[in-house]
């Protein structure tokens, strides 16, 4: 029998791939500064931001969740500045999802963009800055070719793990069907239901879709990325 | 062409540099005038200060006391709160390792600085460095599939497409076996004799600094003990104890004949000549002649038949402490020319060695360099 899929399955997946994809350029573009002054500081402070970054690999998701729906409702800093500026509170939103995304996958983009800044080493940059290229162009024109492999995993993670986040959706998304409801829910949701064919598609997915992006991941390992 | 050697002291249009910096276990502290032309060789052992000086200089490396003007510009000013950026200082500079992109082809590392300075300011073409280091068969390769004689060509080819008013490099060679010296040697000299750029180059290799250098600046411990005319240096007392081994002296000379049936060649000095093997050089050609002291040796009476053809008839002009307390070195003067011999204390002793002998300076064997 072929299990049913459904118009709000469909939804679900398409859901988890708008949040994954837009969290994943948000994540890019506020994660490459973090790894950048994490790689070059030796500022006291590289520990502590070090260590505050890489929290959500070993915190509950559930703990994230709580405090960023504490932060984002309607008596917390976030919401309260939010309502000020007439967008309303965050919690049961899709953008609301985007934020706790970032946060959670922060750690993901960020690690790998530090490690690949880390191994274009000092040197490269000195060598540019003798070639009259400024810090803004050497940045441009070295280290981001040079970091491209960093980059790539940093995207491919960031994506793959908001796709499989949980926890911290459903303490600030809650379950609203093309709102907030993206497949980990849904999965859950079909369980809950004893739905278990339905449970079986989307969980079958996930289970392709992950291994698929690891054996990316790995397939590309020692490739030299930037012939 | 100039005589490398000859007196030519530090110029207005010059380097000033003053630098002084404090790391734990470190100081540097260095204030010096610098020709604004020809090769001047930062020397000294690891760990004297040469290559911070020279990233000081690059501005890789801030100093908390720094002063660095070049010709009438200031690049460096403490006081005032003045730094130029190493990005827009105009100048060349080499590592130790070649440091090349290893994205980009050896034309587009080449390309890279040369692409970033004004079409105006362009007065080495890429056609120039490419044709002057040799590396015309290596454009299109990428870094990783060279050797390491070749990257460092290609690297000293990329800093000159930027057409530096100053060149510095870092111990160019010193990342290098002896095979790949000697293939990178004669590009630097031609480097000497082709460009009109003034270069700094730091070495610890006294055979580098004889036959690349014009001007010599002694480093040790973060302080400059001895500058100067390269051949001055080297005639001075209290460098010895650096050089090691390798004391000597360097004298600038002119093929002057070749004798065929015995394959020698006749190499003339202020003062006289020494016979070396004949390399098939050119009469004419200007050449430096390295003399080193353990060479050297010193006859009172008129030598006899010796194996030793190269004597000269000088005088004693100063005596100074060699690394050993057995070994004495002994300057002695030869027309124009200075000599140093190393004798042991004793042999000085029984020979009656003292300021103003007349001795006859014999000549072991002399190395030539192109």
């Amino acid at each position: 029998m072929m299990p049913a899929f459904s118009s709000a399955d469909w939804a679900a997946v398409w859901l988890t791939f708008k949040l994954a994809a837009t969290t994943t350029v948000i994540l890019m573009i506020v994660g490459t500064p973090i790894a950048w002054w994490l790689a070059r500081t030796r500022s006291k402070w590289k520990g502590p931001v070090g260590a505050l970054v890489a929290l959500p690999l070993v915190l509950p998701p559930t703990v994230l969740g709580f405090y960023l729906l504490v932060a984002m409702g309607p008596h917390g800093p976030v919401g309260k500045f939010t309502t000020w500026l007439g967008i309303g509170t965050l919690p049961f939103t899709f953008p609301g999802l985007v934020v706790g995304s970032v946060f959670y996958s922060l750690p993901f983009v960020v690690q790998p963009v530090q490690n690949a800044f880390e191994t274009v080493g000092e040197r490269m940059l000195e060598a540019a800055a003798t070639l009259r290229a400024s810090p803004w162009d050497t940045f441009f024109t070295v280290v981001v070719p040079l970091a491209k492999p960093g980059f790539i995993t940093a995207a491919i993670l960031g994506f793959a793990h908001t796709v499989g986040e949980f926890g911290v959706v459903l303490m600030i998304g809650g379950n609203i069907p093309e709102q907030t409801r993206v497949v980990s829910v849904a999965i859950y949701d079909h369980v809950e239901a004893l739905e278990y064919a339905e449970a079986h598609v989307l969980a079958g997915g996930m289970l392709v879709f992950s291994f698929v992006v690891l054996l990316m991941l790995y397939s590309r390992k020692g490739a030299k990325v930037w012939k | 062409m100039s005589l490398p050697g000859s007196a030519r002291s530090p110029e207005p249009h010059g380097i000033g540099a003053r630098f002084k910096l404090s790391w734990a276990g470190f100081d540097l502290d260095v204030d010096l005038e610098l020709p604004g032309r020809g090769v001047t060789a930062l020397f000294g052992q690891s760990g004297s200060g040469k290559t911070t000086l020279l990233r000081c200089i690059a501005g890789l490396q801030r100093a908390d006391q720094a002063r660095l003007r070049f010709g009438n510009e200031t690049w460096e000013d403490a006081e005032q709160g003045l730094f130029v950026p190493t990005h827009k200082r105009p100048i060349g500079y080499v590592f130790q390792e070649a440091s090349l992109f290893p994205h980009l082809s050896v034309a587009r590392n080449l390309a890279f600085g040369q692409k970033r300075i004004a079409p105006a300011e362009r007065k080495v073409s890429l056609e120039a460095a490419v044709e002057l280091l040799g590396i015309g068969h290596l454009l299109e390769r990428m870094p990783e599939t060279l050797s390491g004689g070749e990257r460092q060509r290609a690297a000293i080819a990329r800093a000159l497409a930027t057409s530096p008013r100053l060149l510095l490099m870092d111990e160019p060679l010193a990342a290098l076996d002896l095979k790949r010296k000697r293939e990178i040697l004669p590009y630097l000299e031609r480097l000497h004799d082709e460009l009109e750029i003034p270069v700094l180059y730091v070495s610890h290799s006294p055979d580098e600094v004889a036959r690349l250098a014009d001007y010599l600046v002694a480093l040790d411990g973060g302080r400059v003990v001895a500058h100067g005319p390269l051949a001055e240096i080297l005639a001075r007392l209290d460098l010895p104890i650096q050089l090691g081994e390798d004391v000597g002296v360097v004298l600038d000379a002119q093929v002057g004949g070749v004798d065929a049936q015995w394959h020698l060649a006749r190499v003339d000095f202020a003062g006289g000549s020494v016979w070396t093997r004949d390399r098939a050089l050119a009469p004419g050609k200007r050449v430096r002649v390295r003399v080193l002291a353990r060479d050297v040796s010193l006859s009172v009476a008129e030598p006899g038949p010796s194996s030793i053809q190269n004597v000269f008839s000088g005088v004693v002009e100063s005596l100074g402490d060699d690394e050993h307390p057995g070994l004495l070195l002994v300057w002695v003067q030869v027309g124009a020319t200075l000599f140093v011999a190393r004798l042991t204390r004793r042999s000085a002793a029984q020979l009656g060695v003292e300021i103003g002998l007349r001795v006859h300076v014999q000549v072991k064997s002399v190395a030539l360099m192109e």
